[in-house]
């Protein structure tokens, strides 16, 4: 096989000969750089061309909508929109008028919804991992068990969700009222102040296995020596935790709260598959809220100038927090 | 070797991207069909130019089921096919998709030949300018507006405007009542006023069944009912010019009346707060609640086994007996459109089409299984329609609809006010007290919402 292979040209041979000679070497050239290094960014153009055209070209768009005015007047002929300049944007941060009054009241109720399902999620996550990390019987059972809300499509579980949580002939009502007198009435879950906290356990239950199956993960790469040393230095369980189980799992945690921040500031499925297109004031989260903009008051204008305030305060989120994680790791680890 | 493996890698590179070229090329090119489509003069085309046109049709979920649709309406498409040789691409698209997939096809340009549309999305979409307008050239070739019912004509389109839609299937509200219910409690009659219906209804609430059921949690369903009742107090949500007026005194009060149901009143049971997947119904033909105000009824009731001889419908009450004009009016004008996409590149054989949807015969069939009431006034007489309740309902059409305001920001309207009623049932369900001044406030936070029109 060596021997049918052409031989290779030195660099020095190419582009000083001259134009007529140049056009014929250049695509033995190219097929050499290719072949020396070109090749690894021909695999990725694929990747390349899939991530513009899904994520950048749309992301491009949404920006250039959202300095416009975009209304249902326009969304036959969208490029004719007029400019809008910065008033999408100043109409959302003007918290003292209606359309900013409602867009920080979603921001607020978002924050402390993600705030309490990641904490949630990821204590739950961690327990669960911990006090499976020992083998005994029916281990794998559980492990299985506790995965399945995970496995589970989103949809379905969240429709299940809904049917436990109404007032009348739901589940939680008739556990909670009918079976252990917990509460005087029954109480409404899907509609009013009950909807936040329906909406985190829901949240909660979705999420905190993925905390569970990463962190179980991250526990496998922690040596039994520094237990068994640490027990024989006289640590109890929970200094063992505290001094050996988190710092080990330091970098695991960091990614998880970071994606499970993500995932929940911008989730979209559980308060539409619970409560439809207008969730109750107590459940408005920003994802939906920003849908209600563009596509229910058909103003994508003010809807995209709040989802790119949405897109940087992330921004500025995950960049102080890396930055934050990042360097309290290199200090530890100095 | 190297050489060898560095080549066939090269390859499998180029395969990827060309592959993946081919891919996008297929999932982009959505371009139209085949056929060379009319050029859409408005001239009635001549029918043999028209064989062979494939059209796209996009249909509202009328029936039990997306399938249930389809295999209705695939047998109407056959005989439609049959007759005049143009082939229908039908798509039943759910009710929570349907505006959002209009929506996506009039930016891009890129949707069906002809689609149902809500009525009272109407004017909105009529504003965004991507369904053909029905001038009377274009009414000619369905064989003239007035065909149809003038209140179905009125809900297609803002007036002074040509419809930008033709009525398909009309339905109005009635009040239906359980005829036993009504007699074990010593009612003779159905109530004619609101001041009769709270009566009755705190007579028929006792040992866990209520008087009444409303869908409180349902946006759409709330707007219908508010706005009859403002009707009835001579107030409109919208005035001439289009700018809002929720927060009237008599708005205000048609509110607080319907939340009164189960705030003051209590003849509603406080679950019905949370009503959104169509519970009234279930509630009213099991006996749970004795009434309920609904758009033809009678195929959903029937569902739950309940038989027509065990119910009535009469009109919806009004504020006093024997109103008349604005005061008299008991129902919105509800019901389905069909709309030819402006971009269409088979117009005319798209109005074929609607012709034959809309034409008497097909009429009577369509509207027969649907349970709907037919708007072309000519296929009313048929005796599909001559039952008891459509009767009552046919006659509200006629006489005591009105169209929901047909301006650009309905469908606006209808997001805000209806989630502000439904936070209202909310607290009244909580107990909380709902007086006029948090109506208004509620209302006051809504108009601040919407948009200059």
């Amino acid at each position: 096989m060596t021997a049918t292979a052409p031989p290779r040209r030195t660099p020095e041979a190419g582009p000083s000969s001259g134009k007529s000679a140049a056009g014929g070497r250049l695509r033995p050239r190219i097929v050499e750089r290719l072949r020396q290094g070109g090749l690894p960014y021909l695999l990725l153009l694929p990747a390349i061309l899939a991530e513009l055209l899904i994520h950048i070209v749309p992301m491009f768009f949404g920006i250039l909508i959202s300095f416009k005015n975009l209304t249902l007047f326009y969304i036959h002929h969208w490029n004719s929109a007029p400019w809008a300049g910065f008033d999408n944007y100043k109409a959302a941060v003007k918290i003292h008028q209606p359309i900013g009054e409602a867009l920080l009241h979603s921001f607020w109720v978002t924050l402390c919804y993600t705030l309490l399902s990641v904490a949630l999620s990821w204590l739950l996550g961690t327990a669960a991992a911990i006090l499976l990390q020992d083998k005994f019987r029916g281990r794998g059972l559980i492990r299985t068990l506790f995965l399945v809300p995970y496995a589970l499509p989103a949809y379905a579980a969240l429709i299940t969700w809904t049917f436990m949580f109404q007032q009348d002939t739901g589940l939680v009502n008739h556990v909670l009222h009918d079976q252990l007198h917990l509460t005087s009435s029954k109480s409404f879950w899907l509609i009013g102040d009950n909807s936040f906290w329906a909406m985190v356990i829901v949240s909660v239950w979705k999420s905190w296995p993925f905390a569970f199956l990463a962190l179980m993960a991250g526990l496998q790469n922690i040596p039994r020596e520094l237990y068994e040393a640490a027990a024989m230095d006289g640590a109890g369980v929970w200094q063992q935790i505290r001094k050996i189980t988190m710092p080990s799992l330091r970098p695991v945690n960091q990614v998880i709260v970071l994606v499970l921040f993500l995932w929940t500031f911008n989730d979209f499925n559980t308060p539409f598959v619970m409560f439809g297109q207008n969730p109750p004031h107590q459940a408005d989260l920003i994802s939906i809220h920003i849908y209600q903009s563009s596509f229910i008051n058909w103003n994508f204008g003010s809807g995209s100038a709040m989802s790119v305030l949405l897109l940087l305060f992330l921004l500025v989120v995950t960049a102080v927090y890396l930055l934050v994680t990042s360097r309290g790791r290199s200090e530890n680890d100095v | 070797m190297r050489s060898s493996s560095t080549s066939s890698r090269l390859l499998a590179a180029t395969a990827l991207v060309a592959a993946l070229g081919l891919t996008l090329a297929a999932c982009g090119g959505g371009s139209d069909d085949d056929s060379s489509g009319s050029s859409g003069s408005g001239k009635t085309a001549d029918a043999n130019s028209l064989k062979g046109q494939t059209i796209t049709y996009w249909a509202s979920n009328q029936g039990t089921s997306l399938d249930a649709d389809k295999k209705t309406l695939t047998t109407e498409l056959d005989k439609f096919e049959a007759s005049t040789g143009i082939k229908v691409k039908l798509e039943v698209i759910g009710w929570a998709d349907l505006l959002n997939r209009i929506l996506a096809a009039a930016t891009s340009g890129q949707g069906p030949d002809v689609l149902n549309i809500g009525n009272t999305w109407s004017a909105s979409l009529q504003a965004t300018g991507a369904l053909m307008p029905w001038d009377d050239a274009a009414f000619q070739t369905i064989g003239g507006k007035d065909r149809f019912a003038p209140a179905a004509i009125a809900s297609a389109g803002a007036a002074g405007q040509d419809p930008a839609a033709v009525p398909l299937y009309s339905m109005a509200y009635g009040l239906y009542y359980n005829k036993k219910m009504f007699a074990d409690a010593g009612i003779a009659n159905p109530p004619a006023t609101w001041d009769e219906l709270v009566a009755d209804g705190k007579k028929l609430t006792t040992g866990g069944h209520y008087g009444i059921a409303v869908e409180g949690a349902n946006g759409a369903e709330n707007i219908h009912h508010i706005f009859v009742l403002a009707k009835q107090r001579g107030a409109s949500w919208f005035d001439d010019k289009g700018a809002p007026t929720f927060t009237g005194p008599q708005q205000v009060a048609a509110v607080k009346q319907y939340v009164d149901m189960i705030a003051a009143n209590k003849i509603a049971a406080k679950g019905n707060a949370e009503y959104v997947q169509n519970q009234t119904i279930t509630d009213f033909a099991t006996g749970k609640a004795a009434m309920m105000m609904w758009q033809t009824a009678s195929a959903s009731i029937a569902s739950h086994g309940m038989k027509p001889d065990q119910y009535g419908v009469v009109p919806v009450p009004v504020q006093t007996a024997g109103a008349t004009g604005d005061a008299g009016v008991t129902s919105m004008v509800a019901g389905i459109n069909m709309a030819i996409f402006k971009d269409t590149k088979h117009k005319d054989a798209a109005e074929a089409f609607v012709k034959f949807m809309t034409s008497t015969d097909e009429q009577k069939v369509l509207n027969g299984k649907y349970g709907s009431i037919p708007p072309v006034t000519e296929a009313q007489s048929d005796p599909a329609f001559q039952t008891p309740d459509l009767k009552v309902l046919a006659e509200v059409l006629a006489k005591s609809a009105a169209p929901l305001p047909q301006v650009a920001n309905e469908s606006q309207f209808e997001n805000l006010v209806g989630p502000a009623v439904k936070s209202l049932f909310a607290d009244a369900a909580a107990g909380k007290a709902v007086t006029d001044d948090s109506v208004k406030a509620a209302l006051t936070k809504a108009q601040q919402q919407m948009p200059a029109s």
